[in-house]
C-alpha cells in the first residue's frame, strides 16, 4: 500500500521558506509522447535547480501505475474500467500512429536504438532529481485505480486546492 | 585556441534532457572556479548550456565545435561559481 510520505502543510511551508523557482505540470494525458514531453520538461527544470511538482490526473495516472498491477475497486463497473484502461510506464500508447500497438512498438525500438530513455527511465530520473508527484484522488476513484496499484514514490494524494496552492507561486505552469 | 578545463563530461549519443541532467550532477563534484567541459553531439546544447548557466548562475565560458567524421562534437565549457 502506497502511503503519503510528505505532510502537505509541511511541504508547502518548506517551499515558501526556501523560495526556489518553481514549475508545476498537470499531466492529464496518458499518451506516451505527451507523458514523455512532461517528464523531459520536469527533469530539465529540476536540473536547472527548479522545484518541480507533477500533478497526475485522469489518463495521466496511467504513467504512475505499476506495470501490470490490477485494480481492486469495489464495484464491478470501475473494476472493469480499471482493467480495460491499461496502466504502467511501458503500456502507454502514442497519441498518433499507435496502430493497435505496432506504431508504438516501432517508436520504442527507434528510441532504444538511439539510446533515448523511455518513460520508466525518465520517471526514475525525475524522482531521483527530487520532482514531486501528486496523484489526484478524485480521478483515481473515478477511473477505478486504487492507490495500491500506483508506484510507491507518490508524495501526496490530493486535489485541486493543493495543485493551485503550488501553481499560484510557480513561474511555469503547464497543462499536458 | 582550446579552452582549458579541469573535468570532462562525455554525453555523446545522448539526447535532451540527458546532457543537462548529467551536467547538473557533475558540476557538484567540482570545486568553485573549476571548469567543466561537456562534449555532446546534440546541436541543441549550443543554446541549452548558456540557458542552463543563466538559470543556475554558473558561468558560461564558451563553445568549441569539432567536426568528427560525419558528426560535429559540441564542446561547451562551464565555470562553477558557487
Amino acid at each position: 500500500m502506497a502511503t503519503t510520505k510528505l505532510d502537505p502543510q509541511a511541504a508547502l511551508a518548506e517551499l515558501q521558506e526556501s523560495k526556489p523557482q518553481r514549475v508545476t505540470l498537470v499531466v492529464l494525458s496518458g499518451d506516451m509522447d505527451r507523458v514523455m514531453a512532461a517528464f523531459i520538461i520536469a527533469t530539465g527544470a529540476a536540473s536547472m535547480g527548479m522545484q518541480v511538482t507533477m500533478f497526475f490526473t485522469f489518463w495521466g495516472l496511467n504513467a504512475i501505475r505499476r506495470e501490470g498491477a490490477k485494480g481492486t475497486a469495489k464495484d464491478w463497473l470501475r473494476r472493469m474500467f480499471g482493467h480495460l484502461n491499461k496502466g504502467g510506464a511501458d503500456s502507454l500508447p502514442l497519441s498518433r500512429f499507435h496502430f493497435w500497438g505496432l506504431g508504438t512498438r516501432m517508436m520504442k525500438l527507434v528510441m532504444k536504438q538511439n539510446r533515448m530513455p523511455g518513460i520508466a527511465e525518465l520517471r526514475a530520473m525525475a524522482l531521483d532529481l527530487g520532482v514531486r508527484f501528486i496523484a489526484c484522488t478524485t480521478t483515481l476513484g473515478l477511473m477505478g485505480i486504487t492507490k495500491d496499484t500506483l508506484i510507491d514514490e507518490i508524495d501526496q494524494f490530493a486535489g485541486v486546492s493543493t495543485y493551485l496552492a503550488e501553481a499560484k507561486d510557480a513561474q511555469v505552469n503547464l497543462f499536458i | 585556441m582550446a579552452i582549458p578545463s579541469d573535468v570532462k563530461l562525455d554525453t555523446l549519443g545522448l539526447f535532451c534532457p540527458m546532457p543537462i541532467i548529467k551536467t547538473s550532477k557533475k558540476i557538484k563534484e567540482l570545486a568553485v572556479g573549476q571548469v567543466l567541459e561537456v562534449v555532446s553531439d546534440d546541436e541543441g546544447i549550443k543554446k541549452d548550456m548558456p540557458a542552463w548557466c543563466e538559470t543556475t548562475g554558473h558561468e558560461y565560458v564558451g563553445l568549441e565545435e569539432q567536426s568528427n567524421g560525419g558528426s560535429i562534437h559540441y564542446k561547451t565549457y562551464v565555470r562553477k561559481t558557487k
